[in-house]
């Protein structure tokens, strides 16, 4: 009998004093770097419920199955907010992080409600779709300059951190012409290997920078979401500020990811390659698929318990850290069979890669938009599209909070 | 069926609206969900069963009117 297949009254309900805990953010095996970490994927076939240690000694849970991370991420019993005692950190950076105002993913109902709604509607599913002419003209401009003359090219570069980085400039209202001062920002503020300095210094140089942009646009207004903010007369310049560089970072590093690891995951699994692009209206329920898969959200939501909660056999003590790891609930056998393998055909929809709960991300009809139009565009117009390095050779970002690649030669 | 929206858990990620758009629409203002649908046709109970297991914020729930009028 494995672990799992206990009842619940054998595993007990203790502190769970049995248990070896697993560190985390735990690496990717190098040879198979689509799949969650190996001891996370034991942990949920074995232990679904278990306990892990961070990189200061200090231990929290770990939840891996889809089931119990959705009860998790939707039960207020468990709060997003950093500065309680408890709430787990995945690196030194982000602990420094905790000690400034916090963004509204890091706080509960009802400030996290309100300061929400305030961006909801720029996101809604109707206003992002009337996007699409625009996005589309964005895509095939990017790939008109990236191919020009040329027959490989770094595709992170050229076009899948562009694409989005275009787009969110403009709903924001920030001047494109200054993305390389917040790409390079926002690579320190998700790098696990960043110094607590490092974190601090990026993220005073994008506050400074996005306060200067609030007064800009109380001088001069436009219709972004930087300048609507600002004319609401609600929030401070400091609200206005963190709240823009929350959308800036998201969107600059988490559709740039998924459209470079979805390519390459398409190019290792030629199959689904040319099932793709023999059936283009796929591409819908495949970009859930590839979300499902790659799940780039690589090391696991924090959450502290408000409460003694029990969860797959185990007690969770009230003021006690928890980590969700979401890829390897997107992974589950028991909601999505033969998990493992990349199938554009499959219904993948109930997948976590956006989080669950009301912190689940604001920006997910926005990213399905650019994220359908990027893998068809590009699957249409380079019918050769191919790596340009061997495998073995890709930069993956173990390193970073949002998994992907760093670079992805390709030619065509 | 009857289908239930609840305003004030919605958060506004507009799962419901890729699912069955003939049933959830979100509001101009705040992106927040809308019933335009309170007892949708047979052919669209699959799509909202669907809208109930992914919304992230069980802001909607169903009711089977038919068996509650027969017990
Ligand atoms: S899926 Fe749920 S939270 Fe999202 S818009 Fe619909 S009702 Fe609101």
């Amino acid at each position: 009998m494995t672990t799992a297949e206990r009842t619940e009254a054998e595993r007990g309900t203790g502190p769970a004093d049995d248990l070896t805990p697993l560190a985390v953010p735990a690496a990717r095996a190098a040879g198979c770097p689509f799949d969650p970490a190996p001891g996370v994927e034991r942990a949920r076939r074995e232990e679904p419920v278990t306990r892990a240690t961070l990189w200061d000694g200090s231990t929290c849970w770990l939840v891996t199955r889809h089931e119990d991370v959705r009860a998790v991420l939707g039960d207020p019993r468990f709060s997003a907010e950093a500065a309680r005692p408890g709430f787990p950190f995945l690196t030194a950076g982000g602990r420094v992080l905790a000690t400034s105002k916090p963004t509204f993913i890091r706080q509960d109902d009802p400030e996290h409600a309100r300061l929400r709604r305030m961006l909801t509607a720029d996101f809604m599913v109707k206003k992002v779709e009337a996007m699409r002419p625009e996005v589309q003209r964005l895509a095939d401009d990017l790939l008109d300059r990236m191919t020009a003359g040329r027959d490989a090219a770094d595709l992170v570069a050229e076009f899948a951190l562009p694409l989005p980085s275009l787009v969110i400039c403009l709903l924001l209202g920030v001047p494109y012409d200054d993305h390389a001062f917040f790409q390079e920002r926002s690579r320190l503020l998700l790098s696990l290997r960043s110094t607590p300095e490092e974190v601090r210094t990026a993220q005073d140089d994008l506050h400074h920078y996005l306060c200067g942009l609030a007064e800009a646009k109380r001088r001069e207004p436009d219709d972004g979401i930087v300048s609507r903010l600002v004319a609401r007369g609600e929030l401070d310049d400091e609200e206005v500020s963190s709240m823009g560089r929350l959308l800036l970072i998201a969107g600059h590093e988490t559709t740039a990811n998924m459209t470079a690891l979805s390519t390459l995951a398409l190019l290792r699994n030629p199959a689904q390659l040319e099932r793709l692009r023999a059936e283009p209206s796929l591409i819908k329920g495949a970009v859930e698929e590839l979300l499902r898969y790659l799940t780039i959200v690589h090391n696991g939501l924090p959450r502290v318990a408000t409460e003694d909660v029990t969860l797959g056999g185990r007690t969770i003590r009230a003021g006690e850290g928890v980590l969700c790891t979401l890829n390897s609930a997107n992974r589950d056998e028991d909601v999505f069979p033969g998990g493992d393998a990349l199938d554009v055909g499959r219904d993948a929809r109930r997948h976590v890669a956006f989080g669950f709960g009301v912190h689940q991300c604001l920006g997910q009809p926005l990213a399905r938009v650019e994220l359908q139009i990027a893998v068809e565009t590009l699957l249409r117009r380079l019918p050769g599209l191919r790596l340009d390095i061997p495998f073995e050779d890709v930069p993956f970002r173990h390193d970073m909070g949002i998994y992907g690649v760093h670079a992805l030669p390709v030619a065509w | 069926m009857r289908v239930h929206v609840d305003q004030e858990k919605c958060c506004g990620a507009g799962s419901c609206v890729l699912s069955a758009p003939e049933v959830f629409d979100q509001r101009e203002e705040d992106g927040i969900v809308v019933l335009l649908d309170a007892e949708p046709p047979a052919g669209l109970h699959d799509a909202v069963h669907e809208a109930v297991a992914i919304c992230p914020a069980a802001a909607i729930s169903v009711e089977q009117v038919e068996r509650v009028e027969r017990v």
